[in-house]
């Protein structure tokens, strides 16, 4: 027996080691992004990259300012929102309080594929057929502009919104909803005042969590949002072409001498990412956990 | 109250109605327009031949071949990684904060930006480890990357497994990790596989990590080693549309290279429903 538990104690933590390693890659994440990150404040002074307006990695003078590429990601990000929530959960109400269990299992597919369908070839389609249509409605030089994003990633992020508010929805007790009905409530008073205000700490999870997937999207941005790294005006910058901070990493990286500022500069630029998508993931994390539907 | 409580019920679940339309809607209209458009470019000569005259013309047989290597490279290592440590979770662990730091880890990786990976891919694979820009560096990049997809669907397959099943086998005094082996992962099997196809569909398709970390923008051979760079759909589809020399000539290769990347992510999740209503099917026995 002795020899049976001593192998059982082995796998146990030979398996225990193997979960134990997502851990340590998170640590090797942030390790290898800081220290490259960290390394351009020895040339650069801290403050002159977070407040910096100005981004000219390659001029004489070179500037690393974050502001254009932050408030970038933040105004595309902030329209794909704006977008997809609304469209997003009254889908996820659709599927699942409205349609009957057949349409629910035929509309299902459709949000996989949504999320299936890789970014390139959603950038793809936003340059042909997106920018396009937004250069000739508006009268602009280039149809490549912050909207072409927006619209985009409130695509790309539709599938986040829809399966996570939906699990959130279809799991509010069904108690709830008849004591509702059995008051004489309508089914849409029920869903607007009981259903969806007790799934809602889902619903904002689904809403970070969409809005975690459309900040760190790299190539559909590259591909229709025109790249120029000038701080957006509002709300007339809509209009104009912006970058994202996804979009300098990707464009740039390919082109730096390996150990320059404007390398460095770049993993500072990923390393603020990676602290941006980690804060809205721990959010999200912690508003699933707080208010986790207590009622069995 | 403006409206009586029938009317705006009416008005509402129409406007719900249309929302589900919609995102239907955008669905089908990408997917025709990619297929509608990209269908006359793909013949065997396109799947078949390497680029030429700097990718204006020939195939993609190539950018195929660095997908499947990819796909491959990446499934070897996350896929033992990732079911063992589903495993693990369901199985073994307690409720501790070693645990909740494994979760935490899982949801920031999963949540983590691919063009972020394709950072620590460069600086760790690329240049610490040596490995150079080469399918070795994009494979163990990618394999980070999904991960948290397959330890996330291994874990609900494990979890769809009846407690009986385990407590059965138990009782005729068998060993944990012999119960696992030959109770609980056959019956998980169909859920893991499910899970593990649908990430392959995510390999395929991601660009951002695989630029930093060794695609190459035109290279008409096969990599000949895991130490070689590689062309892979999704790159080669990004360079024609956006930096190739000559954009708008090389449309219809564009179109084509979309649809294969397409299909390749449709017939994925088409394989991944047929399982997942195979195993339904066998449950209801």
């Amino acid at each position: 027996m002795f020899n049976r538990n001593y192998k059982e104690k082995t796998i146990e933590s030979m398996l225990f080691v193997v979960s134990a390693l997502t851990v340590f890659i998170l640590f090797l994440i942030c390790l290898f992004l800081f220290r490259d990150g960290l390394t351009l404040f020895e040339d650069v002074p801290f403050l002159s990259f977070v407040t910096g307006k100005f981004w000219y990695p390659t001029s004489v003078n070179a500037q690393f300012g974050l502001l254009p590429l932050f408030l970038g990601s933040l105004v595309v990000t902030a329209g794909a929102i704006l977008f997809s929530v609304p469209l997003g959960v009254a889908s996820a109400i659709f599927i699942s309080e409205l349609a009957n269990p057949k349409v629910a299992d035929f509309l299902k597919p459709f949000v996989e594929i949504l999320a299936g369908v890789p970014s390139v070839v959603y950038g793809f389609f936003g340059l042909v057929v997106l920018v396009p249509f937004i250069r000739e409605t508006f009268n602009l030089a280039t149809g490549q502009t912050a909207l072409a994003g927006s619209i985009m990633l409130g695509i790309m992020a539709l599938p986040t919104i829809i399966s996570i508010s939906e699990d959130a929805i279809s799991s509010v007790p069904g108690s709830l909803k008849q004591g509702s009905l059995a008051l004489g409530a309508t089914r849409w008073q029920t869903i607007y005042k009981v259903t969806v205000p007790a799934a809602l700490s889902g619903i904002s999870a689904a809403v970070m969590l969409g809005m975690g997937r459309a900040i760190g999207e790299t190539m559909t941005v590259m591909m229709v949002t025109g790249n120029t790294a000038v701080i957006p005006s509002f709300p007339g910058g809509v209009l104009d072409p912006v970058r994202t901070m996804t979009a300098t990493i990707a464009l740039e990286m390919g082109e730096v001498p390996q150990g320059s500022d404007h390398f460095h500069a770049l993993f500072a630029v990923g390393s603020v990412l990676f602290i941006v998508t980690f804060l809205i993931n721990l959010l999200a994390d912690a508003i699933k956990k707080k208010y986790r539907f207590k009622v069995d | 109250m403006g409206l009586n409580a029938k009317t705006s019920e009416i008005i509402a679940f129409a406007f719900l109605t249309l929302a589900a339309l919609t995102v239907a809607g955008f669905v089908l209209f990408i997917l025709y327009y990619i297929v509608s458009n990209g269908y006359s470019a793909i013949s065997i000569e396109f799947l078949t031949e390497m680029p030429r005259k700097m990718m204006t013309e020939g195939g993609i047989y190539p950018a195929i071949v660095g997908t499947v290597y990819l796909i491959i490279g990446s499934m070897l290592v996350a896929l033992p990684m990732g079911i063992l440590a589903a495993i693990y979770l369901t199985e073994y662990a307690g409720e501790n904060r070693t645990t909740w730091a494994i979760e935490m880890a899982i949801n920031n990786l999963a949540g983590t930006p691919s063009v972020v990976f394709g950072l620590f891919g460069l600086a760790m694979f690329v240049k610490y480890l040596g490995f150079g820009p080469s399918l070795l560096s994009a494979s163990l990049t990618l394999a980070l990357l999904i991960i948290p997809v397959i330890i996330r669907s291994s874990e609900e397959a494990l979890l769809a497994v009846p407690p009986e099943y385990r407590e059965s086998s138990l009782a005729l005094g068998i060993s944990k990790w012999q119960t696992i082996r030959h109770v609980v992962l056959p019956a998980s099997i169909p859920g893991i596989v499910t899970g593990s196809i649908l990430s392959i569909g995510r390999v395929a398709g991601e660009t951002a990590p695989i630029l930093l970390t060794g695609a190459a923008y035109f290279l008409p051979r096969l990599p000949d080693s895991v130490y070689s760079q590689f062309m892979a759909l999704p790159c080669h589809l990004f360079v024609l549309a956006t930096a190739g020399t000559n954009i708008a000539q090389t449309r219809p290769l564009q179109y084509g290279t979309a649809l294969v990347l397409l299909m390749i992510v449709l017939a994925v999740n088409f394989v991944a429903v047929l399982v997942r209503r195979y195993y339904r099917q066998k449950l209801k026995i």
